[in-house]
This record gives C-alpha cells, structure tokens and sequence, in this order.
C-alpha cells in the first residue's frame, strides 16, 4: 500500500513573526524555515506504518518554492521513500493546493494520504478536508490514533469534549493531531541517505490546475497589544482587585 | 442575500457555538437560515427557530446525521448552497470537519476563523497563532466561512422562524461512527465558560493538577491547560487552550504554572481578565496578565482557595 504524506514549508514555530510596517504581510525574509509541525507528525505516522509492514511506500509531495526542496528532503530523512515538488512561486490557497495534490494522487494511486490538520502560518485547517470532497474519499481529521487493517482505517479524532472512533473504507483521508505520535529525531546518516533519494518537480501547469489565489489579502496588521498589568503582593491583594477593580468575581 | 448556517448541535439541543455563529451570519447583512441535519432532532430545530434574528430553519433528519459525520451534513448543506450568499459553521472540531468540504465542492475559497465581518465581502482573521490579523476580501460568488465563536456575542432568544422539512441527501457511506468517549464533567463547557483556571507544566504531575479542582469548583470554573501539560499526560487531550486548541476568551482566566508560549497565548490572549501565578517572575504569561503573582503555586492556589471564603 502507498501513502502520500503532503508536507508545507512553514515560518518555524519557534519563531514569532513581525508585522512589516507597510501592513503588506509578515516579514519572513532571513527567518528560519521548516516543515509545518503537524506534517511532521504525518510523515512519523506513515513511516510508523512502514515499520509495521502496512505501507509499502511513502511519498512525500509539497507545493511551493523550490526551497521547499528542503522540507521534502526532511521528510525523506524522517522515512519517506521519494518525494514530489510542485513549484510554484504564486501564492497558494487551501482549496490550490488541495487540487494541485488531488491531480498528484490521480497518479500516484496512494490508498492513504495523511496530511497535518493546520498549517501554523495561515491557521486555515482546510486542505486535507477539501482533498477529502474533491476525491471522494471519506475523512477523519484531528487523529490521535491510526489502526491500518484490510480495506479499513480506523481512526480515533479529538473532538471537543472528548474522543470519537471512525470507521473509513480505504482510500481515505487523515490529518494529524499533536497526540498522534512523536516525531523521531533525524540522524545524520538518514540526512546522507535522503540526498541520494528521488526528488521530481512538476509545475501546477503540468497537472492542469490554475492556482490563482481567490483570496485577496488587504492588509495584515498587528493585534492589539494587551499590556501587562501588575503584579501583586498576596492572594488577599488579588482577591481584592478581581472583587473591585476587574469586577470578575 | 441570505446566509445559512450550519448548526452544530447533538440533535436534542444546540451547542453553544450556534449561537455565536449566528450572530456572525446576521452581520453579513441578509436573512439567517439555520440547517439543522441530524437524528430526531427535531428539538434541536425547535431550539434554533426561538433564536432571535434566525428566519428559518430547515431541518433535515435521517440516521446517517445521527453522529454528525462531516461527509454526510456537507452534502446535506450542499444540497442548498445555491440559494444562499454566505455558508457559515463554527470554527470547532464539528464546522472545522465540514466548511471546507462544502467549499471545495462548489470551488470556492473557505474564510477560516473569522473575528470580524467588515463587510459582506471582507473579514478579519488571525493568522501565525494571532500575530498577525489579516484583512482578506473574496470574489466568490459564495462565501464558506467558520467563525470563531470568541468573537461574536451568542444570538439571543426571543425567535419564532418556521421549521422546513426537507428530504435528506443520501449517506456517503465509505466512513462508518465507531463509537465516543466523552468526558463527564459537571464544570461549564472550557469555551463557554465566564471563568477558566489553567494549568501548565509546572503543576509537575496528574496527581498535583488535582489541586486546581476546589478553585476551579470555588469559581465555578471550566478547567483548561497548556499544551505541555496535556503532552506531558497531566490531563485529557480536550482541555488543550492554545492555538492547535481550544480559543477561550472567559471573563477571567486564571494561569497557574503556564510560562506562556506564544501558541498558549494564542487561546486566551482575548481574555477580559488575566491573573498568572508563576514562580519564574520573567515568565512570558507575566506580559499579559492583568494581575500576577509570583511565588510557589503549591502555596499560592491553597491560600486562594482560602481566601475566596
């Protein structure tokens, strides 16, 4: 069985980023780049299935600038076999890229594509549900918990107020939630091996998908600021301000 | 322009997000339309048509919208997109699983998580963890879009909107309920509750987040944490405040032992009130909490406890 782990070069979390002053964008140039800390969580899950004999191959795709070349050649230290880039410079939405993977799985004919459930940039939580309709496919998002057996994913999600179990027909969506696993570590030689794998690049044009945003962006500005307050000597200082300055208690 | 809404609700009652969301619909400028989909759930229907500003409720019932399987409630909505200009779900685990099916289908861009309608066609929504608010216009004939349920008030009651009937579109049938593990609390719902008291890694174990309970039972508050805290295993995966998490935005929000890492913040950052309790006085939470005590949580939270009588 062959799984396609889509992954997204992202701002690194650790990283916080600042609103450019033209109110354009975030400034992102000089930043530290790396792969979308849910898509890592993918690629572990999918080479975990590797691992137990359920997968036979594993693809990683991503859709971007050629530095994205990077993030694949992570995913393919962490486990993936060989990886797909579809480069692009414009700007891609959820619903672009979700049409740009659904013509990538047309091809590769993977029984499983595994996908985080945001990216940490746009926040969107969108694509893997949208590669979901535009399939056909069934969906569990949010998984803590991937069983892979026959024809059958059953997928445990993180709902609110709880768990729920899933029950899908392959072939079928999941995205990640942070439970899932723990990303391993990379070592170097997985590093050395991942050069030496097969990386194609396609252009969107080659898949006949126009990614032409449809969103347009006005202005990206600077939330508002919350200031620190003060802090307080005691509990009965406190009590006292939340009962008659805040009025919360 | 009408909009719909689609109705988050366990087919005998609404959840709360409904109710924020229908504010958001009515402030894109038309008719609100509330799709009710589920199982028996007639009463969940009768609940949206006594929602002020909702002008009508539609309701489809069949058991394959029992347990809300997105596959199936998108195709019911997209049986009806045709007749609206804005299709709205709360940005929770239930809309987030279906908006984005329904606006691949009719190939439009999805608008996730707004906190603010600017106009018809243009919305606010945080991006990077809430560093950033965007402004984003779409061109789309219609517009898919989840709403973050902290920033619109809940619609009240004072309605009386007709229930339509409607025939139920067919079960997908490739995905299958197993089963659900909720947790039975007594405490409010976290996003919904007026007070919040968190926990975060320095709580140091399951066994100490135990200490939170007679403040949070004192308050009459919902129990939350830090993402370190739930990793750790100090407490179940839903109590998770944070960017990948919950959004809260109580009336007061108490953090006990959380540092404060940008994607915490990002939860509950819109909080009215913020008290910290840390014993590191550089910590990041420090910075935007209204009131903050530095000193040992272990002695702090006990003489809290105490002192609220």
């Amino acid at each position: 069985m062959k799984v396609l782990v889509p992954v997204k070069r992202v701002v690194d979390f650790n990283v916080k980023v600042r609103v450019k002053s033209d109110g354009t964008g975030v400034d992102i140039a000089n930043v530290k780049m790396s792969m979308n800390p849910f898509d890592e969580i993918a690629v572990e899950e999918a080479t975990r299935l590797k691992e137990a004999g359920k997968v036979t191959e594993i693809v990683a795709v991503s859709c971007g600038v050629t530095q994205c070349q990077e993030t694949l050649r992570t995913a393919m230290a962490i486990g993936a076999d060989r990886a797909v880039l579809v480069e692009t410079d414009t700007e891609l939405q959820p619903l672009a890229v979700a049409k740009l993977l659904k013509a990538v799985a047309e091809k590769e004919q993977p029984q499983l594509i595994i996908l985080g459930k945001q990216a940490i940039d746009d926040d969107c939580n969108q694509t893997g549900q949208m590669l979901a309709v535009l399939l056909g496919w069934p969906q569990a998002t949010f998984a803590s918990r991937v069983l892979i057996e026959d024809s059958k994913a059953t997928v445990t999600r993180e709902v609110d107020g709880g768990l729920e179990t899933l029950a899908l027909q392959l072939p079928a969506i999941v995205t990640t939630d942070l439970r899932l696993n723990e990303p391993r570590y990379v070592t170097l030689p997985n590093i050395m091996k991942a050069k030496k794998k097969q990386l194609d690049v396609l252009k969107p044009a080659d898949l006949g998908v126009d990614v032409t945003p449809r969103l347009k962006t006005l202005k990206v500005s600077e939330p508002p600021k919350r200031s620190a307050g003060i802090k307080v000597p005691d509990v009965a200082t406190l009590v006292n301000k939340l009962k008659n300055e805040a009025k919360v208690i | 322009m009408t909009a719909l809404v689609i109705a988050e609700h366990d087919n005998a009652s609404l959840k709360g997000s409904t109710l924020n969301t229908i504010t958001a619909a009515a402030q894109c400028g038309g008719d609100v339309h509330v799709l009710i989909a589920g199982q028996n759930a007639s009463s969940a229907a009768e609940a949206a048509a006594k929602i002020a500003g909702v002008a009508k409720v539609i309701l489809a019932d069949a058991p394959h919208f029992g347990e809300g399987l997105a596959e199936n409630i998108a195709e019911q909505a997209l049986t009806l997109a045709s007749g609206y200009s804005h299709i709205l779900a709360p940005a929770t685990a239930y809309g987030k699983n279906i908006a984005p099916r329904v606006a691949a289908k009719l190939d439009v861009a999805q608008i996730s998580e707004i906190t603010k309608i600017v106009s018809p066609d243009t919305f606010e929504r945080p991006i990077y963890a809430g560093n950033a608010i965007a402004t984003v216009q779409s061109a789309d004939p219609v517009k898919v879009i989840t709403v973050r349920t902290t920033g619109f008030d809940a619609a009240a009651a004072g309605g009386n909107a007709a229930i339509e009937t409607i025939s139920a579109a067919a079960d997908f049938g490739k995905s299958a309920f197993i089963s659900r593990e909720l947790a039975k609390s007594d405490r409010p719902e976290l996003t919904a509750a007026k007070i919040v008291v968190s926990g975060g890694r320095g709580m140091g174990s399951a066994e100490n987040f135990k200490l939170l309970e007679p403040l949070a039972d004192k308050l009459g508050a919902a129990m939350g944490a830090s993402r370190a805290a739930v990793d750790a295993g100090f407490v179940p995966n839903d109590w998770q405040v944070g960017q990948t998490g919950k959004i809260v935005a109580p009336q007061l929000y108490i953090a006990v032992g959380i540092s404060g890492a940008i994607q915490h913040l990002a939860g509950m950052k819109d909080s009215k009130t913020i008290v910290a309790i840390n014993k590191d006085p550089e910590a990041p939470i420090f910075s935007v909490a209204d009131y903050g005590i530095v000193g040992d949580l272990f002695e702090v939270v006990p003489q809290l406890v105490t002192e609220l009588g």
